[in-house]
């Protein structure tokens, strides 16, 4: 059992972190620098760069402020800005959750809006840290994951094994979600096939021919040099790889960022806007993603990379699982786990999975991952629109 | 073990080991000679490929040839392509722009 921290909507959290939000990159040196003097691994900055308004960025920071991870929430405004502060400052006390708001406009400017955030970040985190304790199966978590700086090897060692864990997380009965349309282009004919009814197996169709056409008018798919280096040559190879990672559970149903999957079972993160590309690319870096599984939810991230990415993120551990063993003898102090000895026969990938399946257990029951450790607290929201999903997204509720 | 079969609808291996010029790899049971040095997650031909064909892997179509290979060959950008997006490598924005 995991000692989790009870929020009032009756989700669990794994971790009790004090968020410290900017509203606008005018804000940003603030609240980095009331997160930095705080120096304490649980007080961590999140934000939104844009001035503009944008109903995206609104639903993923009302949902990241008020994740089970979170235990409170201070707020950084310039002042002049369009995000709707107020809104979120109501969503995160309606959460039951400690929140303050600073607009440094009103506060004097620089210096005195770092000292008064910092005495609200100690009231905070005050009142987070005496909330209440409640014991947490494993069923009971959430689960997100993504690849990152993928190589040849990684379709075919660190994203099966994460596939293997995936499929006892859900025959346990959690939630695993994983995502990136843009690199299920080529998977989307066998993906449909494992959908639990024929109407989202078309709608899992219909999502990846979004995304084909999306990168295919930005010019670039999902795909970076370093991929071609490490040995894969197409994006479509590069999905074949990316998408072993799902496992082989039935998808249960499709979500859009923010969405909480309402049951358990495994749900596939649709993070391509819909419409007419407006904003750029869907996703501009690897934690643009896990931000957003984290808004759908997730305690957690299994983060599989081939090439070596060392991020790591803000509210939900993530546990990083290497793909290639050459990768993993030189950035060896950046992994949790070395799934490359699947390549040099030393593991099958059954036992990496099991390792990943422990491992993510262990984290839930407080312990540090590696990315935890050193600091790593990479947070990144920009602009986005979406249409909610369509009835065929998401499993019936079952009768009570 | 220098190259592996995933599939057996495949009609390339992933290298495991780092291959120098001239090593012979196993394929099939044949020992192949390799011309060229292969890094480790990179693909080799298992057969000879000729242009146009579909390249195999996984036990899916992951691209086509845009030049022909012999077995034990490196397949890769310079001679398949994506049947979706192309891709692009650093200098991608330069190039398009001289062109």
């Amino acid at each position: 059992m995991i000692s989790a921290w009870s929020r009032s909507d009756g989700r669990k959290g794994i971790r009790n972190v004090v968020a410290v939000a900017y509203l606008v990159e005018c804000a940003h040196h603030v609240a980095r620098r009331i997160v930095d003097k705080s120096d304490d691994p649980d007080i961590q900055l999140i934000g939104f760069p844009g001035c503009y308004p944008n109903s995206y960025a609104d639903k993923v920071m009302k949902a990241i402020a008020t994740h089970p991870n979170v235990g409170g929430l201070v707020i950084i405004s310039l002042g002049c800005e369009s995000f709707n502060r107020e809104g979120l400052a109501a969503a995160v006390a309606a959460s039951g959750r400690p929140v303050e708001t600073l607009v440094i406009q009103q506060n004097g400017g620089t210096a005195s809006t770092i000292a008064a955030g910092l005495a609200a970040v100690a009231r905070v985190k005050a009142i987070a840290d005496a909330g209440p304790r409640i014991p947490m199966a494993p069923s009971e978590l959430v689960i997100g994951t993504i690849c990152g700086g993928s190589d040849g090897t990684s379709g075919i060692t660190a994203n099966p094994a994460v596939g293997r864990a995936f499929d006892r997380f859900v025959a346990e009965g959690a939630t695993c979600i994983f995502e990136e349309t843009g690199e299920l282009v080529g998977c989307e004919a066998i993906m449909s096939d494992r959908a639990i009814t024929f109407e989202l197996g078309a709608e899992l169709i219909a999502s990846v021919e979004k995304a084909e056409r999306y990168y295919t008018i930005l010019g670039f798919g999902s795909f970076a040099p370093g991929n071609a280096e490490g040995g894969l040559t197409t994006q479509e190879e590069k999905s074949m790889g990316a998408y072993s990672k799902s496992g082989s559970s039935p998808i249960s149903g499709i979500v859009k960022p923010g969405d909480v999957p309402p049951s358990p079972g495994l749900y596939m993160l649709d993070v391509v806007p819909d419409g007419e590309p407006r904003f750029g690319f869907p996703n501009i870096s690897d934690n643009a993603e896990i931000v957003e599984l984290i808004a759908c939810g997730a305690h957690i991230n299994l983060f599989t990379t081939g090439r070596g990415s060392v991020v790591g993120s803000a509210i939900s551990p993530i546990i990083k699982i290497c793909a290639n063993p050459e990768t993993a003898r030189r950035l060896a102090d950046d992994m949790d786990i070395n799934a490359g000895r699947i390549l040099e026969g030393a593991a099958t990938i059954e036992e990496v999975g099991t390792e990943i399946y422990e491992r993510t257990l262990a984290v839930a029951a407080g312990e540090r991952s590696v990315s935890e450790e050193l600091g790593h607290q990479e947070f990144i929201l920009t602009y986005k629109s979406f249409e909610p999903v369509g009835p065929a997204c998401l499993p019936r509720k079952q009768a009570a | 073990m220098t190259a592996i079969l995933l599939h057996p609808n495949d009609n390339i291996l992933v290298v495991t080991a780092a291959i120098a010029p001239g090593d012979p790899v196993p394929i099939d049971g044949v020992a192949v000679i390799v011309p060229m040095a292969v890094q480790v997650g990179h693909k080799i031909a298992r057969r000879a490929l000729s242009l146009g064909d579909t390249v195999i892997k996984y036990g899916a179509p992951i691209g086509s040839m845009t030049a022909p290979a012999a077995a034990g060959d490196h397949v890769h950008l310079h001679n398949m392509k994506s049947d979706y997006i192309a891709s692009h490598m650093r200098d991608t924005l330069e190039r398009r722009s001289e062109s």
